[in-house]
């Protein structure tokens, strides 16, 4: 082949497979995990997936450091990434929804709005329309998280990690790759000061607030969105650590490092996700 | 040009025949890979069907215990949602839409591998739940809590995690779709040039990524109210099991359309090459396409109607479902147009496109009734709602399937399937779908509840012609699979073109089509396709 590849399409990959492979591993193990099971299956699952993740990403990376990667190949990626943090945010919508509607429509109708007087009198007549739900239906009881101490603290971490990854970018782009290193790993800093803040919370809530995922509708939507959440910095950090290293070894130009800008994407979209969290989980 | 690490091992036999499938990154590869599991599933789930059926063949218990056939319903819709239809369309887009767009593959070709193995693994997951203890999933295909929460069977959790994986496998398939044809197209391909088939996927592959990460969403809310003490669908903590409902359905009536759309674009294939005429209304139908896409985000109340909603949201569910009828109508009206006064043949594909027409028209016509909310709350859980989805998704969704088959095997086998064959399929197809599913009109307005094993004395007659019918259309399947074998394994050799008047570029290449097509990009727009839609009136 005498001119240069319009787009390159790789021959064969051991890769997907060990990767669907794992995936099954893994998502067995843990059904079994759940029900009781010994977990040594999903921890084996768990392992060949980050193996698979290892060797998949070292492939592409030698193809990105090789120059196999057209522009075309480069748009292709940009797309991708971009459709699947669209994926990310119906995700996280899916219990934003549980959220609103437990909020808008079931808390109150276990009160006794709309038409459901009867319901409310004979089966619940105690339980009272509050959000935080300090009591269910069921009467169990909870504190609630208060929004200006730790979540306004992880805000303001959140925020400036935002800021400091595009800082790095910036310096990418002007190839000051010291620079860029620095701005990084405060941004790694950052993200992992939020995990840590959010650990404390979690204590917090767990031992002082009564706080848990059985206290009810406020508990789920709370520990589900803020978990999940929270699942998605630590990949993030740990993204944003991988490309530190790859600042390093020299990955990037100022023209070609896709790697670090689909990170950076998904950096921005988990504070996005955080700046809803802490208005609708945590502020009103 | 295209690259290609050209180390390919040696190997030899087996292990040669195991490499080469679960290595490839080819889309022609991937794509029968695709249609043989969904062709694997499909039987499968008819083997669910034909136990349901012959339970049903007459009143009273005869077969199974109640409980195993709330588990054969539950599979045979599973199986034949995420198992049979989704993955079949998937396959026809691996197929075909680098071929009709002149792209050299899909976009990203391992992850292509990827969302393919994912889904043998999930439906062994699946499947293997019926031999665990306590039985697979009886909670029907939509899964409502609490009958999937609190009272669901213990391998329940396996489903969840199987769902998890197709949910993957959906979302990474629909990416690769989505940049293979926003990035790929053949240089001057305007969006507006595509064929219709890559059209409806574009929009189908849109509804995938939005709508599969909330059925995520929602399953992993079941598996944190079973094991992990929330209370998302219980009202005993503030919750409430429609929460289950509207998310499901957020996701489920989208899933409806990722069920269809794929079908609308072969039919817009197929009806234009025997018609010998321009399709009609080229834009029209893009933008119905477009338009019932939008809608099936805000139309879920429609499944909900007799759960207890307000009156006004209610109504707006209403409204919204029977607007969908004016761009599904755009739809029919241009096939029917499209045919008029054109000089007609009818060859295998093109009798499966006009059946789907007609019958499709059917299941959309009982929908509109289905929409209407005091109508529903009579026709609600009955059979009359199995007619419906069945004529929308047997007729619709299946019949496009094998219309897309027949049409394009030649090309991708290089041989013609018999023609005679093909019409004793379709005939006989066609006649055992009516004699299934239409009877359920009728017992379904004449109050037989769905989803139970038994069934009052009055609706016997009903019941037996549609198990008669099913045992039929089960057959005619079989004797489908042998056609497709046949043709693989030989016959009249294909010409490039393989139908006189077929329009677009997977015409341009040999059959059968080589591995590697389109690695230079071809001229856009070729002879012929040139003013493909330049008078679309």
């Amino acid at each position: 082949m005498s001119e240069a590849p319009r787009y390159y399409v790789p021959h064969t990959s051991k890769w997907p497979i060990i990767g669907s492979s794992s995936l099954f591993v893994a998502a067995f193990g843990t059904a079994s995990f759940i029900q009781g099971d010994n977990d040594w299956v999903f921890y084996t699952g768990l392992g060949l997936l980050v193996f698979m993740m290892f060797g998949w990403f070292r492939d592409v990376v030698a193809e990105s450091v090789n120059g196999m990667m057209s522009g075309l190949m480069d748009v292709s990626y940009r797309q991708s990434m971009a459709w699947f943090i669209v994926s990310e945010v119906f995700f996280f919508g899916a219990f934003f929804g549980a959220l609103f509607y437990a909020r808008v429509v079931s808390v109150p109708w276990l009160a006794g709005s709309s038409n459901n007087l009867l319901t409310h009198t004979i089966l619940h007549p105690n339980f009272a329309d509050t959000w935080p739900l300090f009591m269910t239906p069921g009467g169990t009881e909870t504190e609630a998280m208060g929004a200006w101490g730790l979540p306004f603290i992880n805000t303001l971490i959140l925020v400036t990690s935002s800021v400091t990854v595009t800082f790095a970018h910036w310096a990418l782009k002007k190839s000051e790759r010291i620079v860029a290193g620095a701005w990084l790993a405060l941004t790694v800093g950052l993200g992992t000061a939020f995990l840590i803040l959010q650990v404390v919370e979690y204590m917090h809530a767990f031992s002082e607030l009564g706080l848990s995922l059985g206290s009810g509708i406020y508990g789920s939507t709370f520990f589900l969105l803020t978990g999940f959440h929270g699942f998605h910095v630590t990949m993030g950090t740990i993204m944003l650590a991988v490309m530190l290293l790859r600042i390093f070894s020299g990955h990037f130009t100022k023209d070609h490092h896709f790697a670090f800008e689909a990170t950076s994407w998904y950096w921005h979209f988990v504070d996005v996700v955080w700046l809803f969290l802490f208005t609708f989980v945590y502020w009103f | 040009m295209v690259a290609h690490a050209e180390h390919i091992p040696h190997r030899s036999g087996l292990a040669a025949f195991i490499a080469r499938w679960t290595l490839t990154t080819n889309h022609k590869e991937i794509g029968s890979l695709y249609l043989w599991f969904a062709f694997t599933m499909f039987f499968v789930g008819g083997a669910f069907a034909m136990g349901i059926r012959l339970e049903l063949f007459m009143p009273g218990i005869q077969l199974v215990d109640p409980s195993f056939y709330n588990q054969l319903v539950t599979m045979h819709g599973l199986i034949m949602v995420f198992g049979a239809v989704m993955p079949a369309f998937v396959g026809l887009a691996n197929w075909q839409i680098p071929l009709m767009i002149g792209a050299p593959d899909m976009a990203l070709p391992r992850l292509n591998n990827f969302s393919f193995w994912i889904l043998p693994f999930a439906f062994t997951m699946l499947l293997s739940s019926f031999f665990m203890e306590g039985g697979a999933p009886n909670f029907g295909w939509t899964f409502y809590a609490p009958l999937s929460t609190t009272y669901g069977p213990d391998s329940t959790d396996f489903f969840i995690f199987g769902v998890h994986m197709m949910g993957i496998s959906s979302v990474l398939g629909s990416i690769n779709v989505m940049v293979t044809i926003f990035n790929l197209r053949t240089p001057g391909m305007k969006l507006m040039e595509m064929p219709l088939f890559v059209w409806t996927w574009l929009i189908t592959a849109f509804l995938l990524i939005t709508a599969m990460p909330v059925l995520a969403g929602v399953v992993t809310m079941m598996l944190t109210d079973r094991h992990f003490g929330t209370s998302f669908f219980s009202a005993d903590g503030g919750g409430d099991p429609l929460i289950f409902q509207h998310v499901f359905w957020f996701f489920g009536h989208p899933e409806v359309y990722i069920m269809i759309l794929p079908g609308f674009g072969i039919a817009s294939q197929i009806i234009p090459t025997f018609a010998r005429k321009r399709l009609f209304g080229y834009n029209s139908m893009v933008y119905a396409t477009v338009s019932i896409a939008f809608l099936s985000y805000i139309v879920w109340g429609h499944h909900m109607f007799a759960v207890g909603m307000p009156l006004w949201v209610e109504m707006t569910f209403m409204i919204c479902t029977m607007l969908i009828a004016v761009p599904t109508g755009v739809k029919v009206f241009n096939w029917t147009a499209t045919m008029w006064r054109g000089a007609m043949t009818f060859e295998t594909p093109m009798l499966f496109a006009i059946a789907f027409v007609i019958l499709f028209t059917i299941g959309g016509f009982s929908g509109l009734m289905l929409a209407i909310v005091p109508a529903d709350f009579q026709y609600h859980d009955t059979y009359f709602v199995v007619a419906h989805f069945h004529y929308v998704l047997y007729p619709g969704a299946i019949f496009g399937t094998m219309a897309a088959v027949y049409y394009w095997l030649p090309k991708w086998s290089g041989h013609m399937y018999d023609e005679r064959l093909g019409k004793i399929h379709f005939w006989t197809a066609v006649i055992a779908v009516n004699l299934t599913f239409f009877p359920m009109h009728f017992s379904g307005l004449a109050g037989m509840p769905r989803r139970i094993v038994d069934y009052s004395l009055q609706f016997a007659d009903f019941n037996m012609v549609s198990s008669i019918g099913a045992g039929l259309l089960g057959l005619t399947q079989l004797f489908f699979l042998y056609i497709v074998i046949k043709t693989i394994r030989g016959g009249e050799p294909a010409t490039d073109k393989v139908w006189e008047s077929a329009e677009g570029l997977e015409w341009t290449i040999p059959s059968p089509a080589p591995l590697h097509t389109f690695e230079t990009p071809p001229a856009w727009p070729i002879a012929n396709v040139g003013e493909h839609q330049e008078d679309s009136v």
